[in-house]
């Protein structure tokens, strides 16, 4: 096997200070009339920090191989994958990929609302890097990929975000190129068509082509990656075998010395399963969080809501008075189900010690969670998103004698129409 | 492994990357530029089919707003003013001005918003970003073809035929079209950085319009001042165009000369501009 990607002590240095970031040239001119020596300093002499979002990250992946990266958030996992797929550029070393890279960073980039899913797959498809050519002889088994067949010339505004996420995929799982580099956009959408990413990303490799997934899933992980690089503070941590890594990282976690995986006394979560995943829509559902802390907590109060990807609260618990020793000990939350709509949810905990937030209780740390729970499954609402709302719960409809079959044709009782339709 | 040629292949044939930083002036690549030349097509194609959806009157607009602006001028100007305009009936006459006008115009606000337009494209996938502009550039070409028939309609109306002259139309649509790209690369650019550069450009637009003449011929321009005039490119651009319809007057030989060395100055200086700064717009955008 010959090498795929070589990363030779790549390093990405930001500026601290929102100098990087965009402002208005009025500012810029008015900070220069107050000074116009300043724009001749040398930049190096500014008195702002730099930050080292990667810091001399060296690897290699040869071909055919599937190379887990984790870490927790502001690792730099995503900023190694932004470099290798050129849409960033390092700021030190150097790294070489052999072969068409073809990167997934976003499923759906470029998606218009008011094109049609047929117009979308080209666009998407040319901007991923295929040709028309490709693209259309490609086009049919992209479709019945995604399921949706017949929605391809709607709109794709009316669709569900579950169905643009299909046709995304389908389109990104046809670019075939010799290294795919993938964010975590996999842990969406129920389990059929998670099982059918996921298969494709095994065949990709079996055919000796070479994939980079960054995931906070370590389940993912440990099923789909030969290899495994873990990154921390913008260094590689640990790398080599997939379970050998994934064993390293685990214990780090659970050991409080990967502290910023965690909170700081909220060391991780998991569903009562094991994992990240809620899989039935009927619960109940258990969610058991490890706090280590250093004092005892009196008659205080957790908190724990759900977030969506715009930040919204979709549900939220709280409890009180909470107590409980000092030391290392994990609670459990049980809520009979969990109507969600299949999506990643960001989960928050929170805890007070001595009162809530509204009895001057003092704030022991409030945890935004990693990692995203993510909900497979099968959607029960209204297939289009516009009108399904955020609640996953079934229906059924039933009508006096009047609402009756009105021909032959039709003898069948009305039924739902639910988010995945065949 | 059907369909999929490359990992069959000894991997010597593969295409290799490299990734570092790049430092001093960087080349401008316009080999790569071609390679993506269809995912220019498709960004154009993709603002083309939007505008006329989204739009109510949709190819319509495309007409009527320079019918509106040739009503208003011939009225203003023609009627009121009294402008001169070299003998022709004065709507023929400034309509022939409007159109590369306003494919210049609205070439140049596409391009120059077209970076920031498409961040979420420049965050998440690599492509040479020279593309964004120049696809922005071209998206007016569908209106500009509306509106062309329209002035052939109007020409022969008042019965003027073009002669030969008229072959080199597409001359100087793509003189506008260059004129547009050289200052929206410099815009687009700065806008990423700047986001209040964005409202200068309106503004820009006005003062550029009465600098050009779109509304007045360019005979009232005394000759010893037409060589400066014409380092505005958009000169050359209207003298042009009324050249090859129109018939006015003899080639405008100098103003076209140096019209052209202007957009090219412009171009390059914003090719380099535009390529020392783009490695940083997936940062900042």
């Amino acid at each position: 096997m010959t090498v795929a990607i070589l990363a030779d002590r790549l390093g990405k240095r930001y500026r601290l200070g929102g100098r990087e970031s965009y402002g208005a040239l009025r500012d810029s001119l008015s900070r220069f009339a107050r000074n116009p020596l300043n724009a001749f300093r040398p930049k190096g002499e500014d008195r702002d920090g730099w930050v080292d979002a990667l810091a001399a990250v060296s690897f290699e992946i040869r071909h055919g191989e599937i190379l887990g990266v984790i870490g927790r958030n502001g690792s730099g996992k995503s900023t190694l994958l932004k470099i290798l797929s050129r849409v960033t550029e390092p700021t030190s070393g150097r790294a070489e990929t052999h072969g068409r890279v073809g990167s997934l960073l976003e499923v759906g980039t470029g998606f218009h609302p008011e094109l049609t899913g047929r117009e979308n797959v080209f666009v998407n498809g040319a901007i991923l890097g295929m040709r028309r050519a490709e693209i259309g002889a490609k086009f049919d088994e992209i479709v019945a990929f995604s399921g949706i067949e017949r929605f391809i010339d709607t709109p794709v505004k009316h669709y569900s975000s579950g169905m643009q996420m299909r046709l995304g995929f389908a389109v990104a799982a046809h670019l075939e190129p010799d290294i795919l580099l993938v964010d975590e956009v996999l842990a969406v959408g129920d389990v059929a068509f998670q099982r059918q990413c996921l298969g494709k990303m095994k065949d990709v490799s079996t055919q000796g082509r070479t994939v980079l997934l960054v995931s906070h899933q370590l389940n993912q992980i440990r099923r789909l990656c030969t290899k495994a690089i873990w990154l921390d503070g913008g260094r590689v941590r640990a790398e080599g075998d997939v379970g050998e890594t994934l064993r390293q990282y685990e214990a780090a976690v659970l050991d409080g010395s990967e502290t910023l995986l965690s909170g700081q006394c909220f060391r991780g979560w998991e569903v009562a399963g094991g994992d990240h995943t809620v899989r039935t829509p009927d619960g109940p559902v258990t969610i058991r969080v490890h706090v280590v802390v250093g004092q005892d907590i009196v008659a205080g109060h957790l908190g724990v809501s759900v977030y969506d990807d715009e930040d919204r609260v979709m549900a939220g618990w709280a409890f009180e008075p909470v107590s409980f020793r000092a030391g290392a000990r994990t609670l459990s939350v049980t809520v009979p189900m969990l109507p969600l709509r299949p999506a990643n949810y960001r989960l928050r905990f929170t805890l007070f010690d001595r009162g809530s937030n509204l009895t001057g209780g003092r704030l022991v740390e409030s945890w935004p969670a990693v990692p995203l729970l993510a909900l497979s499954v099968p959607p029960l609402s209204h297939p289009q998103d516009e009108y399904a709302g955020i609640l996953n719960v079934p229906a059924t409809l039933s009508g006096d004698d009047q609402v009756a079959p009105i021909d032959a044709m039709h003898d069948r009782p009305p039924e739902a129409v639910v988010g995945r339709r065949p | 492994m059907s369909g999929f040629p490359s990992s069959s292949h000894p991997t010597s044939s593969l295409p290799v990357h490299v990734i570092a930083p790049a430092g001093g002036v960087l080349p401008v690549r316009l080999s790569e530029i071609w390679e993506y030349r269809e995912l220019v097509y498709f960004l154009v194609w993709r603002e083309i089919k939007i505008r006329y959806k989204q739009t109510a009157l949709g190819a319509a607009w495309a007409v009527l707003q320079p019918l509106l602006a040739m009503t208003v001028f011939t009225l203003f100007f023609g009627r009121l003013a009294g402008l001169p305009s070299d003998g022709l009936p004065y709507s023929v006459f400034t309509f022939c001005a409007l159109l590369p006008w306003q494919l210049f115009a609205f070439a140049l606000t596409e391009s120059s918003n077209s970076v920031v337009a498409n961040q979420r494209l420049i965050t998440k996938v690599y492509f040479p970003r020279l593309i964004l502009p120049l696809a922005g550039v071209c998206v007016g070409i569908a209106d500009f073809a509306f509106t062309f028939v329209l002035l052939l309609a109007m020409l022969a109306y008042y019965g003027l035929t073009p002669g030969w002259a008229m072959l080199t139309v597409p001359l100087w649509t793509v003189l506008a079209l260059a004129t547009a790209l050289g200052v929206g690369i410099w815009f687009s650019a700065i806008n990423v950085r700047y986001r209040d550069v964005r409202y200068t450009l309106p503004f820009l637009t006005q003062i550029w319009l009465i600098a050009t003449p779109v509304a007045y011929s360019s005979s009232i321009v005394p000759e010893a001042w037409r060589p400066v005039v014409a380092l505005n490119p958009m000169v050359g651009v209207v003298d042009g165009f009324r050249w090859a319809l129109l018939g006015t007057a003899s080639f405008p030989g100098p103003t076209v000369l140096v019209s052209s060395l202007a957009v090219l100055v412009l171009l390059v200086s914003g090719l380099f501009y535009f390529r020392s700064v783009e490695r940083t717009f997936a940062d900042i955008v």
